[in-house]
């Protein structure tokens, strides 16, 4: 058998790959914005620019100073970490008491000074970024051509998830940050540094999106503009798997990615509105997302 | 009693947003005391203790703690001197198992009991200790908001109704263990609304009304007062 309803396997699996990559990004986006909604009650619309961000460093790195990719993947998240941490004790930390609309015009405002800023220095047009020579080429799986860089961005998404799932999940460090993020006067009040706290939180949520910017580096156009198209399938992923829940965000992520994948071999024309679609029914049945909360 | 200040409260006001709560509230605690609030609803005195643990809006005034203006400070810092504070409302996370609801406060002195110590007091928190935090019951959440803070070492306790709904046998345990806990020299600032559970307990008793501290009356007064007391309380 070489084909499934008319599609040849190999067209198949490439596009499942496909779907798992951009699941990945969109898992490790939508994990970086549930964290800082559920800490920050912040609704971080300058995510996708913080994620542009993360990819343009890593070209920036290498064009102007010679680090390559490795070093970037810690150094290209650092920065953006800290540039998330300034974000915070600057302007966001003056907006907690306020209604969620303060945080995300606030946010979107950022958004488009930052695009408008590497804009200004780069154009609009992208910067190539090669593959490591360590990733570069491709593995044979016998029934398809894995390329190894694809399989590396799924598998370092899916570690940096797990990873910061198991943290929140069942480490002592995790109990602190659920704890404040249900019962944050209280959780102070037992002498933990709360405040602290949501300023790491915001660093390391953003943090994640400038690492998802450095996988994403070789594999599109680096440019201002590659955060803004991204951000919209993102959010929608949010609203779907619903906001703070950490495994939600994950599965969802990925799910959509594969969903989205099968629907460019199966029905192409739907496979960029797919996800706003499936987004529709589900809050038509489940308001809060598959795996959030009522309130 | 001739043990030194602990904690000193002078003219306290604070305020929830606009609304004046506390009208200048006046006590001392002295090391190793147990004092109890007593007071109408709405009197003011779980605002006093939120007050002290920085958790009510604008305050001013001053408290001491063991020699450290603490008006000021962050709610964090004011824990970290040693205080422990089990809330009105039990405050259990429900993100938090019951045992990772124990184990969340973080020292913030020496000598607190351990967790073995703590299940052998309470063996429903031990049966219960996988249990999700808010699917305890309220007398097992009530037991962990207080099983809580005796794990940190906390040397001042900031307890607010802890007897109200527990079994007879449970406040009687409680009661004891304020007991042990006394003899070991913790400060203690019971807020009860069970005043034949904090009368035994307490070295000295305020009333508080309006936001203000009403009378002070000590022990060895009770019996004498009593009529009084039964009066301001409504009892
Ligand atoms: N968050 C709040 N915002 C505004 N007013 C409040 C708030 N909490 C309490 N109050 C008001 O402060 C006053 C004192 O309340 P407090 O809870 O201190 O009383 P209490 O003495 O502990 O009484 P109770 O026996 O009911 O627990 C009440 O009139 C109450 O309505
Ligand atoms: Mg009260």
């Amino acid at each position: 058998m070489t084909d499934f309803f008319g599609v040849p396997l190999p067209a198949l699996f490439g596009q499942l790959v496909l779907g798992l990559v951009n699941g990945s990004f969109y898992a490790v986006l939508s994990l970086g914005l549930a964290v800082i909604f559920g800490m920050l009650n912040i609704i971080n619309f300058a995510h996708g620019a913080l994620y542009m961000m993360g990819a343009l460093f890593t070209w920036m790195f290498m064009e102007y100073l010679g680090i390559g990719y490795w070093w970037s993947l810690v150094l290209a998240p650092l920065s953006v970490g800290i540039i998330g941490i300034a974000i915070e004790r600057l302007l966001l930390q003056w907006l907690y008491k306020l209604d969620h609309l303060y945080g995300l015009l606030l946010t979107f405002g950022l958004a488009l000074i930052l695009e408008g800023f590497f804009r200004h220095l780069y154009g609009v047009a992208g910067q190539p970024y090669s593959i490591p020579d360590e990733l570069s080429g491709a593995i044979n799986l016998g029934f398809m051509f894995l390329p190894k860089y694809r399989a590396w961005i799924i598998f370092a998404s899916l570690a940096v998830c797990l990873v910061t799932w198991y943290v929140i999940e069942k480490t002592r460090l995790g109990a602190y940050l659920r704890a404040a993020t249900e019962n944050p006067a209280l959780t102070q009040a037992f002498g933990i540094n709360v405040p602290l706290m949501v300023m790491l939180t915001y660093g390391f949520g953003v943090g994640l999106a400038g690492l998802a910017g450095v996988l994403a580096a070789p594999a599109t156009q680096v440019g201002p503009l590659m955060g803004s198209n991204l951000i919209i399938t993102v959010f929608a992923v949010v609203v779907i798997g619903g906001m703070g829940s950490i495994l939600g965000s994950i599965l969802t992520g990925l799910g959509l990615g594969l969903i989205e994948g099968l629907t460019k071999v199966f029905y192409p024309e739907a496979s960029a509105t797919v996800v706003f679609i499936i987004m529709a029914i589900v809050l038509m049945f489940r308001p809060a997302g598959l795996f959030g909360r009522e309130k | 009693m001739s043990g030194t200040e602990y904690l000193r409260v002078s003219d306290l006001h604070a305020f929830y947003g606009e609304s004046h709560i506390l009208h200048g509230i006046d006590f001392t605690v002295r090391k190793g005391e147990c004092i109890s609030l007593l007071g109408r609803n709405g009197a003011g005195r779980t605002t006093t203790l939120r007050a002290i643990m920085g958790l009510t809006g604008k305050r001013t005034g001053s408290i001491m703690l063991n020699g450290r203006e603490v008006i000021n400070m962050a709610s964090h810092r004011i824990a970290q001197l040693g205080v422990g504070y089990c809330p009105e409302e039990r405050g259990i996370y429900s993100s938090l198992s019951c045992e990772e609801n124990l184990l969340l406060p973080p020292q913030v002195g020496s000598g607190g009991m351990s967790l073995d110590e703590l299940y052998e007091m309470f063996p429903n928190l031990k049966e219960r200790r996988n249990s999700q935090g808010t699917r305890l019951s309220g007398g097992e959440q009530q037991m962990l908001a207080m099983a809580r803070i005796l794990r940190t070492g906390a040397k001042l306790l900031l307890l607010d109704e802890i007897s109200e709904g527990l079994a007879p046998v449970i406040v009687q345990k409680l009661g004891e263990i304020i007991r042990t806990l006394k003899e070991r020299d913790y400060t203690i600032v019971l807020v009860e609304q069970n005043f034949r559970f904090a009368a035994p307990l307490a070295d000295r008793m305020f009333v508080v009304e309006h936001g203000q501290i009403a009378a002070e009356i000590a022990q060895h007064e009770l019996q004498d007062k009593l009529p009084y007391l039964q009066e301001m309380l409504g009892v």
